[in-house]
């Protein structure tokens, strides 16, 4: 029963969910809405346990002082900062005139967390650089053909390309872009799709269960 | 006297001022005639109103279209909108619903007010400044919701047809049919990368993606995970597993767990090892990259959804030396991982990992079912190649979908 229940639960879910798709009738729009409303509350009790976990994890670092536990110390006070500023608080939603305090929530979301992940995600490019300098390697044939095509398609990209190549650089780099890439990408969409609608087949037939525990 | 004043008066003009005279009295009366001919002629109405029940909709919706007026497109006196009006009864009153500018056939009636099964008359009303003209009443229509979405059609007969292959796969499978599956590289180096972190004596880190854990990535993730469990629960080594949502969070918390007590160590499961980071992207990738740094994971597993944080973590798995195993259905980010891992499991395969691992029939007919469809995908589209040269649109509209 502990599996039967679950697996009965997945199949008529998946099963209402998919044939949705199929029907307009007002009767199945509500369902898809409540199903999206549970999908949130199941989503927000999950949230609860998520913040346990992150609160213990990081609290028992930093009693243990275990290596780096002043970034524990970090996130704790944080974590607590912005719950307070969130219950307490003022929070301006929306658009926002010139001057007006936003409160303390919405303030250190965009002076503190924007600017660090704009930071982090500013960091990709010296990873995309130290990458593309082993990838575009010209260890095999394979390899040269792909340093051969980045520097191409580099070059096509540019002012400096056309330049010196009279125009050929940019014409054979969208010819690369919009042929033999477009042709691999969407192979490897068609091939997702596939997997996808197997794999949900699956899962909603009760033959794939990994995700309940065991194999 | 006065006689003789009127000749005196006549005589002092010229032939030409005489003509000038009467051809402006002309223009005048000619004006004064057409103008009275414009303001005289009534507006004509809109014709051939008809409307009907928007098909493939929930209901509460009629779709209405009708014949311009004759008069639409003229600079003076002509339509400047129409207007639609609605009433419950042919004799009830009509009030308006919408309206349109000139020069515009259709409207949509979408009104809240609007009930299921209820019959609806309808009027169209050319307005032009000063005047106005009402159409015949259309009716009755009744709004209702379909149960079929006609538009779809193609898609429901494909997703039958997949079903019906993915079968008759599985059939042939359960009689024994011999179905070849390539080897995965990916998969294979599962054990080989769990058993380097072990004579290492380093932890293993596994990181499920950005996906939530209803995606079918995160899916095929968990099962890759729980192979993993298994055989770090078999090595005793230590599995550390991030999770980007706290719904992911527990999920892997069970499938670890089940994998401990399936090979009889629930006792070195520690539940703190797989633990909620947070739901923001950058964040999640610095925090997972200072867990690479500092608990210096022999091998790093990176299965799921991933974006632009891909190489993020690929790249510091490589500056610290780990052993790399990545999977993603992210046709942008293959390559980013393709460049800083070991191994890539190319989108399909990540979801063919459990029955590659399995080697269960039914799961394997379902894999060889899905190059049975991709195979059918390939004919189509030659097909469609072929028959578009030659002309024939046909065959390329049978699978137009209209949502």
């Amino acid at each position: 029963m502990r599996r039967q229940l679950p697996l009965a639960i997945t199949f008529i879910t998946a099963f209402t969910l998919a044939v949705q798709y199929f029907i307009p009738h007002r009767t199945f729009e509500i369902l898809y809405e409540v199903s999206q409303v549970w999908l949130q509350i199941v989503g927000a009790f999950a949230m609860v346990l998520g913040i346990v976990s992150l609160w213990q994890l990081h609290w028992g670092k930093a009693r243990g002082r275990k290596p780096g536990w002043g970034y524990s110390i970090v996130t704790l006070v944080c974590l607590t900062a912005m719950i307070v500023f969130g219950f307490t608080g003022p929070t301006k939603l929306g658009e926002v005139g010139p001057g007006e305090w936003i409160g303390p929530f919405n303030w250190s979301y965009d002076n503190v967390l924007s600017p660090l992940s704009a930071t982090m995600f500013a960091l990709l490019a010296y990873f995309i650089a130290s990458a593309a300098y082993r990838a575009f390697r010209a260890r095999t044939a394979l390899a040269t053909i792909l340093l051969l095509s980045a520097v191409i398609v580099m070059l096509g990209r540019v002012p400096l390309g056309d330049v010196i190549s009279f125009g050929l650089f940019s014409k054979v780099a969208n010819w690369l872009l919009y042929v033999p890439n477009v042709a691999a990408k969407r192979a490897i969409v068609i091939g997702v799709g596939l997997g996808v609608a197997a794999m949900s087949l699956k899962v909603m037939l009760g033959i794939e269960r990994s995700y309940m525990g065991g194999e | 006297m006065g006689h003789s004043q009127k000749e005196s008066v006549w005589g002092s003009c010229n032939l030409f001022s005489r003509k000038a005279i009467l051809f402006s009295l002309t223009l005048l009366v000619f004006f004064n005639f057409h103008l009275k001919d414009t303001q005289a002629h009534p507006l004509s109405p809109p014709t051939e109103l008809f409307a009907q029940d928007t098909p493939n909709d929930h209901g509460k919706s009629i779709s209405l279209n009708w014949n311009l007026s004759p008069d639409d497109g003229k600079v003076e006196g002509g339509v400047l909108s129409y207007e639609i009006l609605r009433s419950t009864g042919l004799q009830g009153v009509f009030e308006v619903v919408g309206s349109v500018p000139a020069g515009t056939k259709e409207f949509t009636d979408q009104d809240t007010a609007l009930v299921n099964s209820h019959n609806y008359y309808y009027k169209s009303r050319a307005v032009a400044v000063t005047d106005s003209a009402v159409s015949e009443i259309f009716g009755p229509v009744t709004p209702s919701g379909q149960w079929f979405h006609t538009g779809k059609t193609s898609v429901f007969v494909a997703t039958l047809l997949f079903c019906l292959i993915i079968i008759v796969a599985i059939s042939y499978a359960k009689r024994g049919g011999k179905l070849y599956i390539r080897p995965l590289a990916g998969i294979n180096a599962v054990d080989e990368a769990i058993g380097r972190a072990t004579e290492m004596g380093q932890p293993i880190l596994f990181v499920p993606g950005l996906g939530e854990a209803y995606e079918v990535a995160t899916i095929a993730a968990f099962t890759i995970l729980g192979r993993v469990a298994r055989k770090t629960a078999e090595y005793q080594s230590r599995l550390i597993v991030p999770a980007y949502y706290p719904m992911v969070m527990v999920v892997s918390q069970e499938v670890v767990k089940s994998a401990y007590m399936d090979v009889g160590r629930p006792d070195i499961y520690n539940e703190k090892d797989i633990f909620f980071v947070t739901q923001e992207q950058f964040p999640y990738a610095a925090a997972v990259n200072g867990i690479m740094l500092r608990e210096r994971p022999a091998a790093n597993f990176y299965l799921g959804k991933f974006y632009a944080e891909s190489l993020m973590l690929a790249e510091t798995g490589f500056l610290a030396g780990s052993i790399q195993i990545a999977g993603t259905d992210e046709p942008i980010q293959i390559p980013f991982f393709v460049a800083a891992c070991d191994y890539v499991l190319i989108g399909e395969e990540l979801y063919a990992a459990s029955a590659y691992l399995s080697r269960d029939p039914v799961q394997l007919g379902t894999l060889k079912g899905q190059d049975w469809n991709k195979l059918a995908i390939v004919i189509l589209v030659g097909l469609g190649i072929l028959t578009a040269t030659l002309g024939f649109a046909w065959f390329i509209n049978l699978f137009n979908v209209n949502i």
